[in-house]
């Protein structure tokens, strides 16, 4: 394989007409692992994402890709090696399942030259890969919140990017499509060594999920490493200014947040035990 | 195997749309002939062709190769360019009333084409070349006001709706101001008429789509990824700005000559749109099916509105007959669907 590709953001202050979002970031996204960017709403990890994307200029500061500022680059050259799947993708009416993952091989066309047997071949794999193959002919219309996600993802896939982005893949998934969602994404980058920063809202699958955190708050990132060193109780308090107990979780042995609220607590602080064994 | 799965399902969708191109293209081609032929006076296809080889029929050189035929080539240019220009506004800004009949790009080019007729008293010629100048004149306002801090769609469809009411208030001021018979030239041309159109008028319309109509259509892949959202399309590498501003300029540029051509006919370019992405089938560009739908209309419309009725119609009554129950139809459903514009 050759050298992984690697994306990092450089004093980036990112703002939307007066107000500041984000200011002064440093970051460098581990190449070939799962990065995930969590925070409280608001903290700017999405407005975050989209930059690593070029779909904000930044105010002042540059997005670096393979050593190159992003800004001024060929949009359709950047789209080979970076991908992002937004929030709430729009797909057009009635449009079919292959069609629409066919999209995703834009980058990698020519002006006005049609499908190649190479096109079909990569849009063939990544409805494979998302176990979609079923679907191709059916109207994306009529699939449920789960199996679309997944058509977008295979999108993502045929974009055949090195780097992947996600904001908030999980939002509107029931639980389990959330972990076949993340499972997918982990096969991903297991499989083909793709790089993956996704903004996540639920902090027990992210610190499942990602070989490397970034906490954010207010703009600033507070926290940045593997989930077993930072995700503690006190980053949870610093970052959501939520008291919490952080153990590890039984089936995983990553951290696991139990958030401590107003209402039904049962162990007092002082008796909370230490570590749960499974 | 998956990948003939794909490819299989690819070549139907395919195999589909050259169905409906070519469908259309013979109906055009078919309700083209009728209109040559029929008439006053009758002419069979032998003469009609004899005409068209450019050999001299007595008779049947005037009528069809001096009236019928401009009227009927006239009808095809302006239907098409009606009908990509409002298919390219509707797909850009995902919505079906985003088309330029609708938010007042129209009104913009009657505006001027009505104050030419009225108060400076112009000849058709120079009518045509101010309604033109309105058109983009218009559209280049209503971008530039919608465009606070970033492009909207929905807030430039809101504001060419208040643009277009304004504008067709304007008109109605001139208009009752005017003198009796320039009232009836501003009228005629207001609906919009195939009455009078000569090869003098055509051939403006022709060049700019045979210059402009490539020009749409070779964007017709970035159109299609601009459906995915501007997000979207920009990740996957479609230069977001530079296609739709190439896009807008070249549809209201046509839009523009074929209104200066044979006026505002109404709701076709509103109308093409929609029909052709129903029947062309959705993830393939409507670009061309929305071209070949809107000049079958026009064609269809006109000969309907020349012989269909006891009185001889201008074809913006027909059309405007047809599109706007289909208006207050797309009203109800977006309505229905608990959708905003």
């Amino acid at each position: 394989m050759t050298e992984p590709h690697s994306l990092s953001a450089e004093s980036l202050t990112l703002a939307y007409g007066d107000r500041t979002i984000v200011e002064q970031l440093d970051l460098r996204v581990p190449p070939g692992r799962i990065t995930a960017i969590v925070g409280a709403n608001g903290c700017g990890k999405s407005t975050l994402l989209r930059a690593l994307a070029r779909l904000i200029s930044p105010r002042s500061g540059q997005v670096v890709l393979d050593g190159k500022a992003l800004h001024g680059r060929p949009t359709k050259e950047i789209a080979r090696t970076l991908g992002l799947l937004p929030q709430a993708p729009i797909a057009p009416e009635g449009i079919v399942v292959a069609d629409l993952v066919g999209r995703g091989r834009h980058p990698h066309q020519k002006m006005l030259a049609r499908f190649t047997a190479h096109d079909y071949e990569v849009v063939a794999q990544s409805l494979d890969a998302t176990g979609i193959t079923e679907f191709a002919d059916r109207s994306v219309d009529e699939l449920s919140g789960g199996q679309r996600q997944r058509v977008w993802i295979a999108m993502a896939l045929a974009q055949q990017t090195d780097i992947l982005l996600l904001d908030e893949p999980t939002t509107f998934l029931d639980l389990a499509h959330q972990v076949e969602v993340l499972d997918l994404l982990t096969d991903l980058n297991r499989d083909r060594g793709t790089t993956i920063a996704m903004v996540l809202h639920d902090m027990n699958l992210a610190a499942r999920y990602a070989d490397h955190l970034f906490a954010m708050r207010d703009g600033r990132i507070v926290a940045s490493g593997p989930p077993s060193e930072v995700m503690t109780s006190e980053l949870i308090r610093d970052v959501f200014d939520l008291d919490a107990l952080v153990v590890p979780d039984p089936v995983s042995g990553t951290p696991i947040v139990l958030p401590r609220g107003r209402h039904h607590i049962l162990i007092p602080e002082s008796e909370e035990p230490r570590v749960i064994h499974s | 195997m998956s990948v003939q799965t794909v490819v299989a399902g690819a070549r139907v969708r395919r195999r589909h749309r050259g169905t409906v191109l070519a469908v259309l293209g013979i109906l055009i081609v078919v309700v083209f002939a009728v209109t040559l032929m029929v008439g006053k006076s009758f002419y069979g296809p032998a003469e009609v062709f004899r005409v068209i080889l450019g050999e001299t029929v007595p008779g049947a050189s005037f009528t069809v190769g001096e009236l019928r035929l401009p009227r009927a080539t006239m009808a095809v240019l302006a239907g098409f360019a009606f009908g990509i220009a409002g298919v390219t506004f509707q797909t850009m800004l995902r919505n079906p009333l985003a088309s330029p009949d609708i938010i007042g790009i129209s009104s913009g080019a009657s505006v001027a084409a009505v104050f030419g007729i009225i108060v400076l008293a112009l000849d058709e010629t120079a009518v045509s070349f101010l309604a033109l100048g309105g058109a983009l004149v218009t559209a280049a306002a209503i971008y530039l006001l919608s465009h606070r801090g970033g492009f909207a769609g929905t807030r430039l469809i809101l504001i060419g709706i208040g643009v277009a009411a304004m504008l067709d208030s304007a008109v109605t001021y001139i208009l009752s101001r005017a003198a009796a018979w320039d009232l009836q030239t501003a009228m005629q041309w207001l609906t919009g008429s195939l009455n009078g159109a000569t090869w003098a008028g055509v051939l403006p319309l022709a060049l700019a789509s045979a210059v402009l109509v490539p020009l749409v259509l070779s964007q017709g892949r970035g159109l299609g990824m601009l459906r995915l959202g501007d997000d979207s399309a920009a990740v996957l590498g479609v230069n977001v700005p530079r296609t739709r501003v190439l896009l807008m300029v070249s549809a209201v540029a046509l839009l523009a000559f074929a209104t200066a051509a044979c006026g505002p006919i109404a709701f076709v370019a509103f109308m093409a749109g929609p029909i052709a992405s129903r029947i062309i089938g959705p993830g393939a560009s409507p670009l061309l099916s929305a071209g070949l739908v809107g000049a079958l209309l026009v064609l269809t419309a006109d000969l309907a509105g020349q012989f269909a009725f006891d009185s001889r119609y201008p074809v913006g009554v027909i059309t405007g007959a047809l599109g706007a129950p289909y208006l207050v139809f797309l009203l109800i459903r977006i309505n229905r669907s608990g959708g905003s514009i």
